[in-house]
């Protein structure tokens, strides 16, 4: 389990190369997200997004829920890169990648992961735009589809 | 000494990210350090007391009538959480 969170952009694409490269002969599956700052919201234009964290405690909630969703999943491994600070619109925002020896186990454990982290990480996002900030919270969607692994 | 930290809107309400201080030896639950904080800065409390609000306890999430805010080294006040 990889779970890192980064203060500067960062490249999915060779994260992922990376994670391609390292995979062991048992994996028949890998499954990846990544989300992207947009750089229009539903209140205009975006600049950047900035993401508080709570240093130590962050790290040890991701990687607490990250056991639990490999155990549920029965992954061979899991990954995720989240940054913090300031992300500019087009940036990479975070990338969860799962593997396993099927491919059902693998997209399972991407969506749970992401459902965890929009509602659950401790994470509180800021959008920056023309007319200031403006604190982003989990919508009543999200609190669904997170409730739905609950079950 | 007590470290007490607030994370997201309850940065903005609290108008500081941290503070520290010697909490009454009274105080057991975060119910009652979230009051004793309120009446401090009612408006303060009022934001802690909103729906969604997180605490952790020497980094561990505590429910508001836990008895676990007695010793405690830091307490961390959290609006909604929101990462992705």
């Amino acid at each position: 389990m990889t779970v890192l969170l980064c203060p500067a952009p960062f490249s999915p694409e060779r994260e992922m190369a990376l994670l391609a490269q390292g995979k062991t002969g048992d994996c028949g599956a890998l499954a990846s997200f990544v989300g992207y700052c947009r750089a229009t919201s539903a209140s205009g234009a975006v600049e950047a997004l900035v993401l508080d964290h709570y240093p130590g405690f962050t790290e040890k909630e991701i990687e607490r829920i990250a056991a639990h969703v490999i155990e549920r999943h029965q992954l061979i491994d899991l990954h995720v890169l989240h940054r913090v600070g300031a992300v500019a619109a087009g940036e990479a925002i975070v990338l969860v990648a799962a593997l396993s020896a099927h491919r059902a186990p693998s997209f399972a454990a991407v969506a749970e992961m992401m459902d965890y982290l929009k509602t659950d990480a401790p994470f509180w996002k800021r959008e920056l735009g023309p007319s200031g900030a403006r604190w982003i919270e989990p919508t009543a969607d999200d609190y669904a589809r997170r409730q739905e692994h609950a079950r | 000494m007590t470290k007490i930290l607030f994370f997201g809107r309850l940065r903005d309400a609290a108008g500081l990210a941290e503070l520290s201080c010697c909490l009454p030896q009274s105080l057991r639950t975060v119910a009652e350090v979230r009051q004793w904080l309120g009446a401090r800065d009612p408006n303060l409390g009022q934001a802690l007391a909103a729906p969604g609000v997180r605490v952790a306890v020497d980094q561990t999430f505590c429910a508001s009538e836990q008895a676990c805010a007695a010793g405690a080294q830091e307490i961390a006040f959290m609006s909604p959480l929101s990462g992705g």
